[in-house]
């Protein structure tokens, strides 16, 4: 049963690993923008659109 | 005025159309502009943005300067946006504060549809920037501006503020979150063997496990709880005990009694709730970080008034910069009137008699007389001549000058000197605050060493639970920050409908009004386009440029409407002397001849014997007269306007405080006045801006508080005195340091909702406390009887700070849109 002790400590130092892989995302700035990628992900790709010239936006 | 067709709004930005003529297939607009960004996106197959949202587009009534971004073809400011110049592409980065919604989302990140020199954009919502990657050959930096510009997204590019665009996150209490949360829960799975029954015959794997526990609380008590415990010593060291003094005892010493019990074998120890503790105090802290960020961060933006500056520009050859003058010589420069962070490096500024210097810059024209009594508190003008640096901040006091500016200031600069004018004083609310909060904590340690002792006597199995629930379960936080975060939204509400409050402090001189003072011309009447008649002698072309020019020198709303008439049919001169008297009028000596203009008495007490005939068909009343070389010309008649409104102002504002008008004008108003704005109001005219002064301070003395409502330079010294003083601003730069708030001229008739938005303001913040005392009561009650778990206080503790945040935000907004939106119809 004593066997648990390293059972433990294997499955502890598992699990730092994923804090650290937590704290470098933190680090990676993957928390800043939490608005955009679940609305960006369902925006649909539209086929190219054949017209491509650059129309000019000007007032007068 | 056409009334306007509610029920249709623009497909574009949801602005009411005031016609149903601008359409396109079925949609109607509100302007041409919108209907532009309609017909391309349209064309582009990028009509997804209009389904994602409703009337998501940015309202392009107001066209924006042609060569606004005609800095960024070169310079240090375009380096700056540029974070990567490479052999075919740029990269950049443009901070939008337009973004608002998954559409904005949507067009941005499809700007390579709109225009094929954009390789690839990618937005940050949370900052509002968008990152553009582009063909540098195909699209120039600054077409990009306006590109984004064009569909309404215009760039907020100004090198001073672009620093604190947006507070860095604060990463470090997520790591340390993230740690305290991973250690919280282990120990809590290790805690299980305990709670489950392990007993004495597994004593090995009993201790294996309690001190695992205690490894995994040191990363807890050492790294994650550091913020609790540096601001604790803080305090301490100032002989200070703030919030976090409890919080940061309960913790060590829940710590210190689990590490005794399990050295000496008594016990499990606590580790599970003192990990608990941190990591449900650091969420709390966290969220009420962002929510705070998240309400507060506009303000820095758009809160602050809108400052306007002429800049002069001058047509290159072959380019006409302007309207073709008929009668004057052509081509000089064209005056623009542009807000404060569009004014750059190189501009040549227009600085009136009585105008604020926004910027730093050299002297290219004019003799400068500056009072920099705004920044340095000393009032004698200060002379500079031309090729000589002039700072920000002072007021020009002669005649006008241009300056070339070579360093833009910020606006949260001139805010800044704004505020550190002498403050009125304060009432004796703030100290309440103060006192309260230092009490807090003491009487919270006194409540846990009594519920200590009691429990410690009568059954000491639950002294522990007792004395931490009570340390971590009690929260001045509504007490500390409600009133700052409410006064903060309201501020950032106020701001948003044109009315600019010095700080908040204002807020509660505002509510406690008693007695409000009007100025008349200028504030209860409209003078950006009145009726303006010449009466006197035939005037010569050069004498017409003449008093143009004086005109062009007073900021005094009758010489700006006189100005703006004459203007485009005149060319300014050049002015030898010049002194202006304030309430009076200017002496100036222009190509030999010495020129007298103003009011009546001014002007006439400068001449030998005016030939009154001249006269005879002026009628006493808002009038500028003009005297050359000692001979009386003639005046210029004003037939005022009153602002549309005022009876209903009068009536509203009548029900709970006394009116008065003061005005340097004659009485030959009076009569319609007084029928405008009821009986009982006071009517007192022909006061000089001493008298004005006097007038308040005689008021005051008789315990009124009372505000004045002036126009900002003539009533700069009644401004000051009163308790709260409101400069109206018609809508350029008519900056007043005296002033305690500016009120766009437009908003006058909202003034009686503002007055009651500010005394709601107060009772939010009561209401608040009074939560706050009911929280802490009862969380104690329950602490005391140690029915309450340490770590159950460890959550309600945020949870009621953060709760409590989120009304007052709330009920701040509810009230906003109850109270202020109500006359939103009038106001375009």
């Amino acid at each position: 049963m004593s066997v648990i002790i390293l059972l433990l400590l294997a499955s502890l130092s598992i699990a730092l690993i994923f804090l650290g892989a937590f704290l470098w995302s933190v680090g990676d700035r993957q928390y800043d923008d939490d608005y955009s990628p679940p609305r960006r992900i369902l925006f649909d790709d539209q086929p190219p659109s054949p017209d491509n010239d650059h129309a000019k936006l000007t007032s007068k | 005025m056409e009334k306007t067709n509610i029920a249709l709004l623009c497909e574009h930005c949801g602005d009411p159309c005031p016609n149903d003529k601008i359409v396109l297939g079925e949609s109607h607009f509100c302007c041409e502009g919108c209907r532009l960004v309609y017909q391309l996106l349209n064309r582009k197959g990028l009509c997804t943005y209009y389904a994602l949202n409703a009337h998501p587009g940015v309202s392009r009534r107001t066209p924006v300067r042609k060569d606004k971004f005609a800095f960024l073809d070169q310079g240090k400011m375009a380096d700056a946006l540029i974070s990567f110049r490479g052999e075919d592409q740029t990269h950049a980065t443009f901070y939008l504060p337009a973004i608002h919604c998954s559409s904005c989302l949507y067009l941005l990140e499809n700007l390579h549809r709109l225009h094929p020199g954009v390789l690839s954009s990618r937005v940050d919502f949370a900052a509002r920037t968008v990152f553009l990657a582009f063909d540098h050959h195909r699209i120039s930096l600054r077409e990009a501006a306006e590109l984004l510009t064009a569909i309404g997204y215009e760039p907020y590019i100004s090198m001073r503020d672009l620093g604190g665009s947006r507070p860095e996150p604060n990463r470090r209490l997520i790591y340390r979150l993230g740690v305290a949360g991973f250690c919280f829960g282990n120990i809590m799975l290790l805690s299980f063997p305990e709670y489950l029954g392990i007993d004495g015959s597994e004593s090995m794997l009993r201790q294996a496990f309690r001190y695992l526990s205690l490894l995994l609380a040191l990363p807890v008590l050492l790294y994650s709880a550091q913020p609790f415990f540096s601001s604790a010593w803080s305090g301490l060291k100032s002989k200070f005990l703030n919030i976090d003094t409890p919080i940061a005892l309960a913790i060590l010493v829940t710590f210190l009694r689990s590490v005794w019990g399990v050295a000496s074998g008594a016990g499990s120890g606590y580790f599970d709730s003192m990990s608990g503790i941190v990591f449900f105090m650091l969420a709390g802290r966290v969220l009420q970080d962002r929510t705070y960020r998240a309400l507060s961060f506009d303000r820095d933006y758009t809160a602050y008034f809108p400052m306007a500056v002429t800049v002069l520009e001058y047509s290159t050859a072959g380019d006409p910069a302007g309207p073709v003058d008929s009668t004057g010589p052509t081509s000089g420069p064209r005056e623009v009137s542009t807000a404060l962070p569009d004014v750059r490096c190189g501009d040549t500024l227009l600085i009136h008699s009585g105008e604020l210097i926004p910027a730093d810059g050299i002297l290219t024209r004019g003799d400068a007389l500056i009072d920099y009594s705004f920044v340095t508190g000393e009032s004698l003008p200060v002379c500079r001549e031309m090729g000589e640096i002039v700072y920000a901040g002072g007021r020009q006091t002669g005649a006008a000058i241009e300056l070339l500016v070579f360093k833009e200031v910020a606006q949260s600069y001139l805010t800044q000197l704004w505020n550190r004018q002498p403050r009125k004083t304060t009432a004796a609310r703030r100290p309440f605050i103060h006192t309260l909060s230092r009490y807090f904590t003491i009487i919270v340690f006194a409540v846990a060493a009594s519920a200590a002792l009691y429990w410690q006597l009568v059954d000491p199995a639950r002294t522990w639970n007792a004395v931490t629930a009570v340390l971590i379960v009690a929260c001045p936080c509504a007490l500390l920050l409600s009133s700052t975060f409410t006064n903060g939204n309201l501020l950032r509400i106020m701001a948003k409908y044109h009315f600019y409050l010095r700080n908040a402090e204002t807020i509660g001189h505002i509510a406690g009004t008693t007695h409000i003072v009007f100025d008349k011309t200028g504030t209860l009447t409209d003078t950006t386009a009145p009726e303006i008649r010449w009466q006197g002698r035939q005037l010569s072309k050069l004498e017409r440029w003449s008093i143009t020019t004086l005109a062009a020198q007073s900021t005094h709303p009758l010489s700006r409407a006189l100005a703006a008439h004459l203007r485009p049919t005149s060319e300014l001169l050049y002015i030898s002397s010049f002194i202006e008297r304030p309430g009076g009028g200017l002496d100036a000596l222009i190509d030999g001849r010495r020129w007298t203009y103003g009011s009546r008495a001014f002007v006439q007490s400068q001449t030998a014997g005016g030939k009154r005939e001249e006269l005879g068909q002026v009628t006493p009343g808002a009038a500028i007269y003009v005297a050359c070389d000692g001979h009386l010309l003639g005046a210029y008649q004003f037939s005022g306007r009153f602002r549309a409104g005022l009876g209903t102002l009068a009536n509203d504002l009548a029900q709970h405080h006394k009116l008065t008008v003061l005005s340097g004008d004659n009485a030959h108003e009076r009569r319609r006045l007084q029928a405008l704005l009821g009986d009982g109001v006071n009517l007192l005219f022909d006061r000089s801006p001493h008298e004005k002064t006097q007038y308040i301070r005689h008021l005051q003395r008789w315990g009124d508080k009372v505000m004045m409502v002036g126009d900002g330079l003539n009533d700069a010294g009644a401004l000051g005195q009163s308790d709260a003083g409101i400069a109206i601003a018609a809508d350029c730069g008519n900056f007043t340091p005296s002033s305690d708030a500016i009120l766009r001229a437009d908003q006058l008739i909202r003034l009686p909702a503002f007055i009651r938005f500010c005394r709601s303001g107060r009772w939010i913040i009561l209401a608040s406390f009074v939560l706050s005392i009911l929280y802490n009561i009862i969380g104690l009650w329950f602490a005391v009887h140690g029915a309450l778990s340490p770590l159950v206080a460890a959550i309600l503790m945020p949870a009621s700070s953060l709760s409590i945040l989120l009304v007052t935000y709330g009920s701040s907004n509810v009230l906003a849109r109850v109270l202020l939106r109500e006359e939103d119809h009038n106001i375009h």
